[in-house]
């Protein structure tokens, strides 16, 4: 079966060390201001072909996708801009595995994943992809710590959590330590700013050592210079620890931080930068 | 493990949750506390039931009864063998009783049973039920000088003598008035005066004047003798009722060292028509087993006194007939099973007898009882049932509020199943926590029932638990941990149950809808 080759229990980290070291604070400009990588030509990590998705009100069909072809490499970070309503956060969800589209492939490292079971597509999006929102959605009753160690909790029986409950632990607080938030462990989401909640929803989507990070608009629920922050965050994760990162946002500004862009309109790839 | 650590983080934040699990709690409780006590009630009928009747009763249709009861005996022994602990036989006819009580004859319709002294409490508890100590030790129909229980102080010898002491003296005085008039001296009724009346100006007893008439002092002397003994059920003789303070009070009729006149039918032989029989017995001891179906129906009498007054003696043998045979068995044994072999050696269509175990004979009322039982059960159930839609609509309401947290769930891998077992184990974890609280909700109210019954009647002025409808002193309560059990799997059920569709409904939202939703 094809989703057989995303069912594997543990995926190598990215660079396991390198998360470990806290970046983030006094090495953060440094880092910021390293050239970008060397792109070689290399398949695409992630790609859809012909991406095509539409929406039923009533009797009405109202297209959002009518035909994407887009792909990303291991290492770049792209960004998706396009109007409100232009099907970025459609195209997004498509790629997450979050939806199916009407018609159209998504590959992930050359294997099909838009037509996987269910299952698969949830160890998909548990192992393989990480994912942060605009509006952050920490799960309110959980400290941070325990929202870092959420996707963890739910990829592992109860007895193998509990087994491994000290190494992931560990790993979660050199997370939240990278993100700057190694003093607010223990303290719930409604006691954190914004910035501080979308630097735990990064931790959290860390914490399994993705090979590709979703953002959607992350953002755009913050201040510009707390936006800044961020963006240096996800910039810094790119380029120090080659993660793959595709960020949908509506602001041109911050797409201009990415390796490359893709505008939307009316749900068709209308120019790659 | 998600799952666990939410569904606790729900249970400890979400107390309106923990409201619609009250009357989960309740119903618990209540459930509890009326499984306990018809369990108490029920036992206690049981045994006094039993108490009275022993296992298996065989008895015959003829008025006349079984002719040749030793051969009867010898028959069931050899089919009962070991299981046979204890076996009597015994005269049972109905009867009518009547004695005199302040000028009037008071009746009473009675089932006249002949009870074998040496025998009888072998099969049964009838001795424990008899209120003079002694013959509860040992059954006699011999009438004691007293020590009767606290309500009856002046009974026995001291009741019966100073009884003929007073007719006695009413008769003399009867006596000097006659043969006053006869001479015909004017001023000796002037100085009439009647001796000091120990009944309270109570007036002549008829029965007395017309029986010590009849009866030639120097051939029996009722102050010193007594006739065959009779032993009365404690409704037969007294009627209960409270007094001016609300107190159950027992006002006697007839009690020990009375004689009463007791009417039955004899036993023909075949071709004659059944004769109504009279005799004069001595009321000996009062019987009271607290279930009022005896205890205003039975008297109890010595069998050989019977079987003579009722014609059951052949005259050409001197083989005496009984009418039943009580049959008391080892603990364990298998009531049916030996009833049904007794059928099998006493068919029906050769011998009229009727072989029952003390079950079949009391049946109706005990499957009354066990009727009852289920009935609240189903009714209670119901409640839980009700509470269930309580939690239905809570976790539905709590359902829409997550709905955005489910979504960030199956964004980050969280299988349908996932998601469902959280809201079912969030309704396991409820549940286990409302039925638990009842539980011991229900314990505590069985274990301080007579309390709270007391408090309740303080409160409300109105009797709880009455004793002259119940004959328990106490309310009686027995916990079964079998029961208990059941009710708390039942509701735990029951909560499960109702949160599967609200579970569902998480299960199956979609998660791009649930990630947008407002």
């Amino acid at each position: 079966m094809t989703h057989a080759v995303y069912d594997r229990t543990e995926l190598s980290p990215v660079d396991p060390d390198g998360l470990s070291e806290p970046f983030y604070g006094g090495s953060a400009p440094q880092s910021l201001t390293a050239p970008a990588p060397h792109m070689a030509p290399q398949p695409a990590l992630l790609s859809a072909r012909r991406l095509m998705k539409s929406y039923r009100k009533g009797k009405h069909v109202i297209p959002v996708l009518r035909g994407v072809d887009f792909a990303v490499r291991q290492g770049e970070f792209v960004a998706v801009v396009g109007q409100s309503g232009s099907g970025k956060s459609t195209l997004l969800h498509l790629l997450g595995t979050l939806d199916a589209p009407d018609s159209g492939e998504i590959c992930f490292e050359g294997n099909r994943i838009d037509n996987l079971p269910y299952q698969a597509r949830d160890v998909l999006r548990n192992r393989y992809f990480g994912m942060i929102f605009q509006f952050y959605h920490l799960l309110p009753e959980f400290n941070t710590l325990e929202n870092v160690l959420v996707p963890r909790m739910i990829g592992q029986s109860v007895w193998r959590y509990w087994l491994q409950r000290r190494a992931h632990g560990q790993r979660a607080g050199e997370l939240l330590e990278m993100v700057g938030l190694s003093h607010r462990l223990k303290h719930k989401p409604r006691e954190l700013s914004g910035g501080e909640m979308q630097r735990a929803a990064i931790a959290r989507a860390l914490i399994a050592s993705p090979q590709l990070l979703l953002a959607d608009e992350p953002t755009g629920n913050l201040d510009r210079h707390t936006g800044a922050e961020i963006m240096r965050l996800l910039r810094t994760l790119n380029r120090e620890q080659n993660l793959t990162i595709i960020m949908v946002t509506h602001d041109s500004t911050i797409a201009g931080r990415a390796d490359r862009t893709v505008r939307l309109v009316e749900g068709l790839v209308e120019r790659v930068t | 493990m998600f799952k666990l650590l939410l569904s606790w983080r729900y249970l400890r934040t979400r107390y309106i949750a923990l409201a619609s699990i009250i009357s989960v709690t309740l119903g618990v409780a209540t459930l509890i506390v009326v499984n306990s006590v018809m369990a108490g009630f029920s036992e206690e009928m049981h045994r006094r039931l039993h108490g009275i009747l022993s296992d298996i009763v065989f008895e015959s249709h003829s008025l006349g009864g079984l002719p040749d009861p030793d051969w009867h005996i010898a028959e069931i022994r050899k089919v009962v063998g070991e299981r046979l602990v204890g076996i009597t036989s015994t005269v049972q006819v109905p009867a009518m009783l009547s004695f005199p009580m302040r000028g009037q004859w008071i009746t009473r319709q009675v089932n006249l049973i002949g009870v074998d002294e040496e025998t009888y409490a072998d099969v049964g508890d009838f001795s424990q039920y008899l209120l003079h100590p002694e013959n509860r030790e040992r059954l006699t129909f011999d009438l004691h000088e007293g020590g009767y229980d606290e309500r009856l102080p002046e009974s026995g010898w001291v009741q019966r003598r100073r009884r003929i002491a007073y007719e006695r003296a009413y008769d003399e005085q009867l006596r000097q008035i006659e043969s006053l008039g006869r001479t015909e001296t004017a001023d000796a009724s002037a100085d009439f005066s009647p001796p000091a009346d120990p009944f309270g100006g109570v007036p002549r007893d008829p029965y007395g004047a017309t029986a010590s008439s009849e009866r030639p002092s120097q051939v029996f002397d009722e102050a010193k003798q007594q006739h065959t003994g009779v032993i009365l059920g404690m409704m037969v003789a007294s009627v209960r009722h409270r007094d001016q303070d609300g107190e159950v009070r027992d006002h006697f009729l007839c009690r020990p060292g009375d004689d009463v006149n007791l009417t039955f039918p004899t036993s023909p032989p075949p071709g004659q028509a059944p004769a109504a029989q009279s005799a004069r017995f001595t009321v000996v001891d009062l019987y009271e087993s607290k279930m009022s179906e005896y205890d205003s129906t039975f008297a109890f009498v010595p069998l050989k006194d019977l079987q003579r007054l009722r014609g059951m003696i052949d005259p050409a043998t001197g083989v005496r007939s009984v009418t039943a045979l009580q049959i008391r068995l080892a603990p364990g044994s298998n009531l049916n099973e030996v009833r049904d072999q007794l059928i099998a050696r006493f068919p029906p269509d050769q011998y009229h007898y009727r072989i029952q175990t003390w079950r079949d004979m009391q049946g109706p009322l005990l499957a009354a009882v066990q009727m009852e039982t289920t009935i609240l059960n189903i009714l209670l159930f119901l409640i839980i049932a009700v509470a269930g839609f309580g939690i239905l609509a809570t976790f539905f309401m709590i359902v829409v509020e997550k709905t955005r947290d489910i979504g960030v769930l199956k964004a980050l891998g969280a299988p349908s199943r996932g998601v469902m077992s959280i809201f079912l184990t969030y309704g396991c974890a409820l549940g286990t926590a409302g039925s638990g609280v009842g539980m011991v909700l229900g314990l505590l109210f069985v274990y301080y029932i007579n309390e709270i019954a007391t408090g309740l009647e303080w409160v409300t002025g109105q009797e709880v638990f009455d004793p002259t409808v119940y004959y328990f002193q106490e309310i009686p309560t027995i916990v079964e941990p079998f029961t208990v059990f059941l009710v708390v799997l039942g509701s735990v059920s029951i909560a499960v149950l109702a949160s599967v569709l609200p579970a569902l409904r998480a299960a199956r939202l979609h998660p791009v809808e649930a990630l947008r939703w407002e």
